[in-house]
C-alpha cells in the first residue's frame, strides 16, 4: 500500500519538524545544566516570557499597563507605533540578557554550593516568578505573533512528492524554516564552545569550578552568559511555537516535553538534545499513526514521549550521549 | 648578601631579585579553628620558595590565601610592592599568579592542548563580538596564544598526547599537564601544591627537573608545598617550615634543616603550649 507508505513517510516528516523546537526547549536546559549544574525548570516559562515580550514590542504595548493604570488613574496601553520585527528581537535580547543578570545577581550568586536540589526548587520559583511578571507586564491574552517567518503549505514539497508518489506532502513552510534556524543555531552554539575564548571558559566553568577559576575565569560572568544564551535559545523557540500556535501562557508547558527529550539524548550534551528531540518527535507522530489512532483510541502523543523516557532510565539512565555514570567503590 | 633589597646572586650562581611578594601577620581562621597563626614571610623574584611542614600544618591553607582562595581574617597580602585588596580567585589569576592543586584540578572532558589553553584565558583580550565573529582580531589572538601554549607542551615533553582527553591520562602525566596549565598563563608567580604527591621515584625525578628548568628557562618565581624532605632540600632557595599553623623556622635548606623547632616537629617532640 504505496499510500500508507506516503502518508507514514510525510508523518515522519513532521514528527521531524516538531522534534525540532522540542529539541529547541532542550537546548536551553543543556546549556544552563552543563555550566552549573542547575536544572533549570524555567526554561519554558523563559521562552514564554521571550515571545511575549517580543509580540509586546511589536505591538507597541506599554508594559505594566494595568498596574500604572490601577495605581495612577491612566488609561495607557499602547504608545502607538509598531516597532519592526528585527528591532523588537534585538530589544527582546536586551531585556532577555538583563534577565539573565538579574537571576544570576540576586538569585543563584546567593545559592552557590548549594544543594542541586534547592538550585532545582530556586529555579521552579523563578518559573512562577517570571510567568507572573509576563502576566503583569504584557497581559494574559492570547497574542499572535508575526517577525515575517514564512507559513502555510510550502507548494514545492507539495507539488514534488505528488508527482513521484501520487500524494502530496503537507509540510508547514514555518516549520521547515524552523529546522534550518535550530540547525545553525547549533551549529553556532557549538563553534562557540569550541573556538572562542569565552566558549573555551564556559566549558572550562562546566568542567571544574576550582580549576576554571585559577585560570581567571570569573564564574559570575560565565553563568551570565550562560543565562543569557539560554535566554536567546528561550526567545528563538519562543518565536517559533508562538508563530505556530499564537503566544499563549499554555506555551510554558513545552518545557515538560523537554524533559523526556534530556533523558534520551542526555543532560550534559548539546548533540544529544538534537537527537533526542527529532526522536521524540518522529516517535510520537509514528506511533500515533501506527499503534495509537489504529488500535489505541488515539491521543498518544500526550504520553508517548514520557514513556520512552521511562524505558530509557531504566536501561540507560545516562541518555543516549550522556556522560556515563561511573560509582567507583 | 641576603639582605640585600633589591637581589643577591646564589651560591651556584643564580640571580634572586628583590621581594616580589610578602605576606604581614596573616592569620586565617575556619570558625574557632586557627589554620594559620600570624604568618609573616616574603617571596622574591626568581626564587624557589618552599613550604614545608607536618600534615595539617597550614600548608595548603598558606597557599590558598596567596591565590584567593581564602581571605584571611588579619594581615596583608603586598604583592608587586602594593597592599592587596581581597579579591576572588579570578582576580588573583588575572594578576598574574598561577597555581596547581593538591588533588589536580584539571577540565578532564578536554584535550590537554585546550586545557593549557585555558591557561592562556588571561591574555586573551578580544570581547565577545569579535570571539563572536572570530575573524580579525579574535584569530590572531588565538593564533599568537596557541603558540606560547605548544611551547609550553614542546617544553614539558607532553607533544605525543596533545589531542588526548586529559581523563585518559596517568596521574603522573595529569599532574604535569596541570602544570602546563599554570604555566602557559607566563606567571609571575607560579604556586605549586605538592607538586609530586602520589607520584613514583621516576616520576619525581620528572617533575624535579621541570621546576628547576622552568625556574631556569623563564625565570619564573615558584612557591611551592611539599612533603618529600630530600626533594625540598635540593629544589628550593629558601623553605618557610610550618607546624600547627605557626612559622617555626625560614631560611635556606641548610638553615632550617640545623633549626632545633624544625627537627622537633618532624621528630615529634612534645609540644609544651
Amino acid at each position: 500500500m504505496p499510500e500508507q507508505l506516503a502518508f507514514a513517510l510525510e508523518v515522519t516528516a513532521n514528527g521531524l519538524m516538531a522534534g525540532v523546537l522540542y529539541a529547541l526547549v532542550a537546548l536551553g536546559f543543556v546549556l544552563i545544566y552543563k555550566a552549573s549544574g542547575i536544572f533549570n525548570y524555567a526554561q519554558g516559562v523563559m521562552a514564554l516570557f521571550a515571545a511575549l515580550t517580543l509580540a509586546g514590542i511589536m505591538d507597541g504595548q506599554v508594559p505594566f499597563s494595568h498596574l500604572i493604570n490601577a495605581v495612577f488613574g491612566t488609561d495607557v496601553h499602547h504608545f502607538g507605533w509598531n516597532v519592526p520585527a528585527f528591532l523588537a528581537i534585538l530589544l527582546t535580547m536586551v531585556v532577555m540578557i538583563a534577565l539573565a543578570y538579574a537571576v544570576q545577581r540576586l538569585v543563584f550568586r546567593h545559592l552557590v554550593g548549594q544543594e542541586p536540589i534547592i538550585l532545582f526548587m530556586a529555579t521552579i520559583g523563578l518559573a512562577y516568578f517570571l510567568e507572573g511578571v509576563g502576566d503583569l507586564m504584557w497581559g494574559s491574552d492570547i497574542k499572535s505573533m508575526d517577525v515575517g517567518l514564512p507559513q502555510g503549505i510550502n507548494t514545492w514539497i507539495d507539488e514534488t512528492t505528488f508527482e513521484a508518489l501520487g500524494y502530496g506532502f503537507f509540510i508547514d513552510n514555518l516549520d521547515i524554516v524552523a529546522s534550518i534556524i535550530a540547525a545553525l543555531l547549533v551549529i553556532g552554539l557549538v563553534m562557540f564552545a569550541q573556538y572562542t575564548k569565552q566558549g573555551r571558559a564556559m566549558r572550562a566553568v562546566a568542567d571544574d569550578h576550582q580549576a576554571a577559576l585559577s585560570v581567571g575565569v570569573s564564574l559570575n560572568f560565565i553563568w551570565i552568559l550562560v543565562w543569557s544564551l539560554a535566554g536567546f535559545v528561550a526567545l528563538v523557540a519562543g518565536i517559533m511555537w508562538g508563530t505556530k500556535s499564537g503566544v499563549q501562557f499554555s506555551l510554558s508547558l513545552i518545557a515538560l516535553k523537554a524533559l523526556p527529550v534530556l533523558m534520551l539524548g542526555g543532560f550534559t550534551s548539546i548533540p544529544g538534545a538534537i537527537v533526542g528531540g527529532l526522536i521524540i518527535g518522529v516517535g510520537e507522530k509514528l506511533f500515533e499513526f501506527l499503534i495509537g489512532a489504529p488500535f489505541l483510541g488515539g491521543a498518544t502523543e500526550n504520553w508517548f514521549a514520557y514513556m520512552l523516557a521511562l524505558i530509557f532510565l531504566v536501561f540507560r539512565p545516562q541518555g543516549l550521549f550522556g556522560e556515563k555514570i561511573i560509582e567507583r567503590v | 648578601m641576603k639582605d640585600q633589597a633589591d637581589g643577591y646572586i646564589t651560591a651556584d650562581g643564580r640571580q634572586i631579585g628583590p621581594v616580589v611578594m610578602e605576606m604581614k601577620n596573616i592569620t586565617l581562621r575556619f570558625g574557632g579553628v586557627e589554620a594559620i597563626k600570624d604568618i609573616s614571610f616574603d617571596i622574591r623574584e626568581g626564587e624557589i620558595r618552599a613550604i614545608i611542614g607536618p600534615n595539617g600544618a597550614g600548608k595548603s591553607s598558606m597557599l590558598n590565601v596567596i591565590s584567593g582562595f581564602y581571605v584571611p581574617q588579619e594581615g596583608e597580602v603586598w604583592y608587586k610592592g602594593a597592599r592587596r585588596a581581597p579579591m576572588k580567585p579570578f582576580q588573583v589569576a588575572e594578576q598574574g599568579i598561577a597555581r596547581t592543586f593538591q588533588n589536580i584540578a584539571l577540565f578532564e572532558g578536554m584535550s590537554v592542548l585546550d586545557n593549557v589553553m585555558t591557561g592562556r584565558l588571561t591574555h586573551m583580550e578580544t570581547g565577545l563580538f569579535w570571539q563572536s565573529l572570530w575573524k580579525g582580531k579574535a584569530e590572531r589572538e588565538e593564533t599568537a596564544n596557541r603558540e606560547v601554549a605548544e611551547k609550553i607542551i614542546d617544553f614539558l615533553e607532553i607533544q605525543a598526547i596533545r589531542k588526548t582527553p586529559v581523563s585518559r591520562l596517568s596521574y603522573g602525566l595529569k599532574k604535569r599537564v596541570e602544570l602546563a596549565r599554570a604555566l602557559a598563563a607566563e606567571p609571575s608567580i607560579l604556586l605549586l601544591d605538592e607538586p609530586m604527591a602520589g607520584m613514583n621515584v621516576e616520576e619525581k625525578e620528572d617533575m624535579s627537573r621541570f621546576i628547576l628548568d622552568v625556574n631556569d628557562e623563564f625565570g619564573t618565581t615558584i612557591a611551592l608545598i611539599e612533603h618529600d624532605m630530600g626533594v625540598v632540600m635540593d629544589l628550593s632557595d629558601r623553605v618557610v617550615v610550618m607546624d600547627y599553623g605557626k612559622k617555626i623556622g625560614d631560611g635556606t635548606p641548610h638553615e632550617v634543616r640545623n633549626n632545633q623547632a624544625v627537627i622537633d616537629a618532624y621528630l615529634g617532640v612534645a609540644h609544651d603550649d
